[in-house]
């Protein structure tokens, strides 16, 4: 963003500098900006397959809450003490860890000022921090507004995922839960509607009078077809997803009411009311001037390093991926290419060869799973998926493969947190 | 854990190793993307089938097998079919090398 923030960052980082410094002698230092599903993914594998680094990870939450499963507590079927992960692992895997934000970037001098105050110096930098949500953006959706209508999309410290389930709790049954869906880009293609499932699960067993509404910018979506079969086979006309082309597009929300007014001005009044809103890239991204004009970062699909910065890898949700979805397990696995780029560039060699891998799989009710699969590599022009490769599970009336998806589903869960936290 | 000379000749074998440095350095990044499934090191978790210490030929025939649908599966079809002949040869031999 403004250049002058950036001069006046490094002006300031220039008095600072010296004394603030720590170094190990000889180790060269990668720092990691966020601990979530890119972040913690890098500094454990930088740490445990490259002894040599000194690895610093800065995260200001004690704890971490995953986006993932945060589906299934509203579902019911999961408490949030399952979906809390501590950083002790990865500090007995000898990562100094700094509960604290990341305040500037000083890509030039290869310094990130803390807003506790400490200046901490880099060879390499890992950028995982996540998305921003863009308050504003949809009318009526400021930060207040999150509070009568949480989005759940940003995990913190899980309170918003807390909030939304326990409005879904003290609701009256007959009620109308409403979900409003962004346009492309955003966190998670198959989330939204992996929540429609899992709230439309609890309202089949609690209340079941009430209905999902499911308000869309879009006309099409990740594993549409599976979905919409799940719905019908499982919740009937409970669930009512519509379509930007039917008039589903949010054009303001009325938090003190609840109500989500559309595009051509329909208005409907809720009992719960769910904004997914729009996103950008998290706001050290933006004000690290490292965004593009489309609020993501651009990033060289061999080594994830930023258009903008050659020494600072950007990741996760935060770069522009596209076709990769913006999942954890993109984010766990271009964690993995970015610190074996940087470390190959440290030494002074070549990035190795790059394979990005990504499954998301969804919880449509009761042992009743599904799956996409895509494995991406890098093109001339950006991330290509190879062809013939991945896609969805089948359709059709195939209870095993949904019994059994359901199960790997959590296989997946546990496998990749171990992967991220040890 | 690996024994890494081993592994080194496997990787080489495998025909994965554009450069001698990756030798020196992780698994092959086409076997990280399994670790999300198949628990830490490959070494299995819950649903999740071990791979860590397993016969190279072996797994790489049950990669094989998956990516022609000759053996039947919730996913892994899918995910076979994204890689090389020389990823999976390089695969199964990282995993056979784990102990
Ligand atoms: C409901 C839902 C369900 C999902 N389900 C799945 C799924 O089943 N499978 C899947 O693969 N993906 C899933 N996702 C997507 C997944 O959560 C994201 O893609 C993933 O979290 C992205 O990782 P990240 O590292 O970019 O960001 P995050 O995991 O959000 O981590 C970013 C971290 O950076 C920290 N941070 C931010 N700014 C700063 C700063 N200035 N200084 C220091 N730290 C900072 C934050 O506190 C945060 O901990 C789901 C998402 C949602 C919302
Ligand atoms: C998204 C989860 C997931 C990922 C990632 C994954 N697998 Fe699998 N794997 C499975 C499941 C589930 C099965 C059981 C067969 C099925 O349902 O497709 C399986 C089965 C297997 C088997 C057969 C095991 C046996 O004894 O029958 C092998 C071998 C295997 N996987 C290897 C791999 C390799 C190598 C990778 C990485 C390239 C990988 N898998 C990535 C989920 C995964």
């Amino acid at each position: 963003m403004p250049i002058t923030r950036r001069a006046a960052l490094g002006a300031s980082l220039a008095a600072l500098a010296a004394p603030a410094l720590s170094r190990a002698q000889g180790a060269a230092r990668l720092l990691v900006i966020g601990g979530g599903f890119g972040g913690a993914s890098a500094a454990r594998f930088a740490r445990t397959q490259y002894p040599e680094l000194q690895v610093t990870l800065v995260e200001p939450l004690t704890r971490f809450v995953t986006c993932p499963y945060g589906n299934l507590l509203l579902g019911g079927y999961r408490q949030i003490g399952d979906i809390t992960h501590s950083y002790d692992g990865l500090r007995a895997a000898g990562i100094r860890i700094l509960h604290d934000w990341a305040e500037g970037i000083d890509a030039a001098g290869k310094r990130v000022r803390l807003r506790g105050g400490e200046t901490l110096a880099y060879d390499k930098l890992i950028l995982s921090p996540g998305i921003a949500i863009r308050y504003g953006a949809l009318p009526g959706y400021d930060e207040a507004a999150a509070q009568a209508l949480p989005h759940a999309w940003v995990p913190g410290d899980g309170s918003q995922t807390l909030l939304l389930r326990r409005q879904l709790e003290a609701m009256e049954d007959g009620g109308v839960v409403g979900i409003s869906i962004p346009a492309n880009p955003f966190r998670c293609p198959p989330g939204p509607y992996e929540r429609i499932s899992m709230i439309a699960a609890y309202l089949k067993r609690h209340k079941p009078r009430s209905k999902v509404l499911a308000l869309d910018a879009k006309d099409a979506f990740s594993k549409q077809g599976l979905f919409q079969d799940g719905w019908k086979a499982l919740y009937g006309d409970m669930v009512e997803w519509v379509p930007a082309s039917k008039d589903g597009k949010v054009a303001r929300v009325d938090p003190a009411a609840k109500v989500f007014e559309t595009e051509f001005g329909e208005r409907h009044r809720l009992a719960v009311g769910n904004v997914i809103p729009p996103q950008s890239a998290a706001r050290i991204v933006l004000d690290s001037g490292l965004a593009a004009q489309t609020g993501w970062a651009e990033v060289d699909p061999r080594t994830l390093a930023s258009r903008a910065a050659p020494d600072i890898h950007i990741i996760g949700d935060a770069n522009n991926g596209a076709p990769m979805p913006k999942s954890g397990y993109i984010a766990n696995s271009t964690a993995k290419q970015a610190v074996a780029s940087a470390v190959a560039a440290l030494r002074g060699e070549a990035p190795p060869e790059a394979v990005y891998f990504n499954t998301c799989y969804s919880h449509v009710g009761d042992d009743y799973g599904i799956s996409i699969v895509g494995i991406f590599r890098p093109g001339p022009n950006g991330f290509v998926e190879v062809p013939n490769s991945g896609g969805v599970s089948p359709r059709g009336d195939l209870p095993e493969q949904r019994r059994l998806e359901a199960i790997h589903a959590d296989t997946w869960y546990a496998s990749i947190t171990r992967d991220m936290f040890g | 854990m690996i024994p890494s000379r081993s592994l080194a000749a496997a990787l080489v074998a495998g025909g994965l190793l554009a450069m001698p440095a990756q030798a020196a350095g992780p698994a092959p990044l086409a076997a990280q993307g399994c670790l999300g499934c198949h628990g830490p090191n490959g070494a299995g978790l819950a649903s999740g089938a071990r791979l860590a210490g397993r016969d190279a030929q072996e797994l790489a025939t049950l990669l094989r097998d998956y990516r022609a649908d000759r053996r039947p599966g919730t996913i892994m079809n899918r995910i076979a079919r994204g890689y090389t002949e020389d990823e999976i040869a390089a695969v199964a031999a990282y995993f056979a090398a784990i102990r």
